[in-house]
């Protein structure tokens, strides 16, 4: 049984077909990439994997459980989690509390027990802190826990999402082009990031990126979209050879007479 | 985390939001009688002060910290002051109990304004609670119609027992402000502030967000129903034109000038404010002309408000209370906004 299970997922937008016939099985430990042209709808398919948008047609079982239907918050809660193409941190608060929010879904003490300090508030907030600052560690976060989110540099924003989703212990977790405005050393950090945490956490991901360097070196299996359609799948070698991935990208050969 | 370092906390908690705002009115009481005389007029506005406070530190709640723009905080109040002040009227309630009675039905009102209006944000939200507060105001005026004649429309209920004293109001301020904040800095806090923050990214990280804006909701009604029990057992009257649009303004106001996001900033806001207005009373017609001046240099001059998103701390007394430093350090209480 697949840990992630996709079944011809599909969403029109007012006529678009955004995505159709989307499918993809990933097992616990796969390192997948999810490639295509600007407005492929890679992103489309994250946002109905995460319950933002509820697709047309499709089955999406999450360890065997179907979350079609489901709020994002308790997709979150069975273990899938994402970032954001265009980051989305909380700007205003703390790098801890941006972590802290994320484990408040595992926090187990109540308003009622918050609001009048029983011991459980001051031991749940104990174990969210020491949570989130063992992972801020992780991510050589720990020393900037106080600055604000919105005051990091780019680079480490994109870490300090990475943390927030980890804290939220998911299985499977959902990176939107990570490596969106880096240099080509960040790039490269940031694979290495990428595959220490696939190792580290034993954790599926799926990614989806625009440097091919970055895809190419650190994904196992690639699938490409083009116009909603999946038109490759497969090892990476196999894409860059592929005549549709290219045409997709570069556009038709053109053969002289 | 030991037992003895919660309690002293605890005390921290006590010591912050009783005894430290108690020790300065007294001084501030103090010092107006003393350059004044005593007179009945100066506790008067204390304890409409404490009201007020209240008032503000609820709606920080939703509007500060929740990030949903609320404009129907009067009909909140008056949902509680009916309910309070008919208790005590009619059927000869106790003074806290028909407040307890008055602040669930307010909380139940919020929790009714708070789910349909959840798909809304924004000015779109704005007009839907300000909407809300008038339907109360207005089924009140209309309550000869309705089968409730005892509530006597538009003519107001007179009647009602004084009950509210300057202790009952800073005692159930200091209650409300201490829940409050104990309420923003847990995870439950941290859960609302970041609703305000960024709704989608607050889903994804399994925040239910349709919880906590209900939460705010329930809360917030909750406080503002209990501070308009005060109210009519205050002014000894329930009347509907006490809980018009205004009101509401007023109390955004508040928490605007104190600093959205900062539970001390809007107290202190309501404090200085609720005294400005009094004090400005000398002026006569010109008081709402420089009341309006002086709002609109506020929010040149400090467009976060007062605080901003900071809070005051008690940080000038801590080494007058050994454990206090130590304390907060260890429960986490760090600035959230």
């Amino acid at each position: 049984m697949a840990l992630l299970e996709i079944e011809d997922l599909a969403i029109n937008f007012g006529g678009l077909k955004a995505v159709s016939g989307f499918s993809m099985s990933l097992e616990k430990g796969d390192l997948r990439g999810l490639i295509g042209p600007n407005g492929a709808g890679k992103t489309t398919v994250f946002n109905m994997l995460t319950g933002v948008y509820r697709p047309d047609a499709g089955r999406v079982l999450l360890n065997g459980k179907d979350i079609i239907g489901l709020k994002p918050h308790q997709i979150t809660a069975l273990g899938m989690s994402r970032t954001f193409q265009n980051i989305r941190l909380f700007k205003g608060l703390s790098v801890l509390d941006n972590v802290r929010i994320a484990l408040n879904l595992t926090a187990s003490c109540g308003v009622v027990e918050s609001v009048f300090r029983f011991p459980k508030y001051y031991s749940e907030e104990k174990r969210i802190t020491d949570k989130a600052e063992e992972l801020l560690d992780l991510f050589k976060l720990g020393d900037r826990k106080n600055a604000l989110a919105s005051s990091l540099p780019y680079g480490e924003q994109r870490r300090l999402e990475i943390a927030r989703a980890l804290a939220t212990s998911p299985k499977v977790l959902l990176l939107d082009e990570p490596a969106a405005g880096m240099n080509p050393q960040e790039s490269q950090e940031l694979m290495g990031l990428i595959e220490w945490i696939n190792k580290e956490f034993d954790l599926t991901i799926l990614l989806i990126e625009h440097h091919m360097e970055v895809v190419m070196g650190v994904c196992r299996r690639i699938q490409v979209l083009d116009y909603g359609v999946t038109i490759a799948d497969g090892a990476p070698d196999q894409i860059k050879r592929d005549p549709k991935v290219i045409e997709a990208y570069l556009g038709e050969e053109v053969r002289d007479a | 985390m030991s037992n003895a370092s919660a309690r002293s906390s605890f005390a921290a908690g006590f010591l912050r939001t009783f005894i430290a705002p108690a020790v300065i009115l007294a001084i501030l009481y103090q010092a107006i009688v003393a350059a004044f005389g005593k007179n009945d007029y100066y506790m008067y506005v204390l304890t409409l002060s404490c009201m007020n406070v209240i008032l503000a530190t609820s709606l920080n709640l939703i509007n500060g910290f929740t990030g949903q723009f609320s404009l129907g905080h009067a009909g909140f109040m008056a949902v509680g002051a009916y309910l309070a002040g008919s208790l005590t009227k009619f059927t000869h309630w106790p003074f806290v109990p028909a407040l307890v009675v008055g602040a669930i039905g307010a909380s139940l009102a919020g929790v009714l304004v708070g789910l349909p209006t959840l798909r809304l944000r924004g000015d779109y939200l704005a007009i839907a609670t300000l909407g809300f507060g008038e339907i109360i105001r207005m089924l009140i005026i209309a309550s000869d119609q309705i089968g409730l004649k005892f509530l006597e429309g538009p003519r107001g209920v007179m009647g009602i027992t004084k009950y509210t004293s300057f202790g009952w109001a800073y005692l159930l301020a200091g209650i409300s402000v201490w829940v409050l904040t104990n309420f923003i800095w847990s995870t439950h806090g941290r859960a609302c502030v970041s609703v305000r923050e960024d709704e989608v990214a607050a889903e994804a990280m399994g925040v239910n967000t349709t919880r906590y804006k209900v939460m705010a909701f329930c809360i917030g009604a909750g406080f503002a129903g209990l501070a308009g029990g005060l109210h009519a057992h205050f002014l000894q009257l329930l009347h509907p034109s006490s809980y018009d649009f205004l009101k509401s303004v007023d109390y955004l106001v508040m928490v605007v000038v104190g600093g959205m996001g900062s539970l001390t900033g809007c107290a202190v806001a309501a404090v200085f404010l609720t005294v400005f207005n009094e004090v400005l009373r000398r002026a006569l017609e010109l008081r709402m002309l420089i009341y309006a001046i002086c709002l609109v240099i506020i929010m040149l001059t400090r467009p976060q408000g007062l605080l901003g998103g900071k809070e005051i701390s008690l940080g000038a007394f801590k080494y007058l209370v050994p454990s206090y430093g130590r304390s907060r350090a260890g429960s986490g209480e760090r600035g959230l906004t």
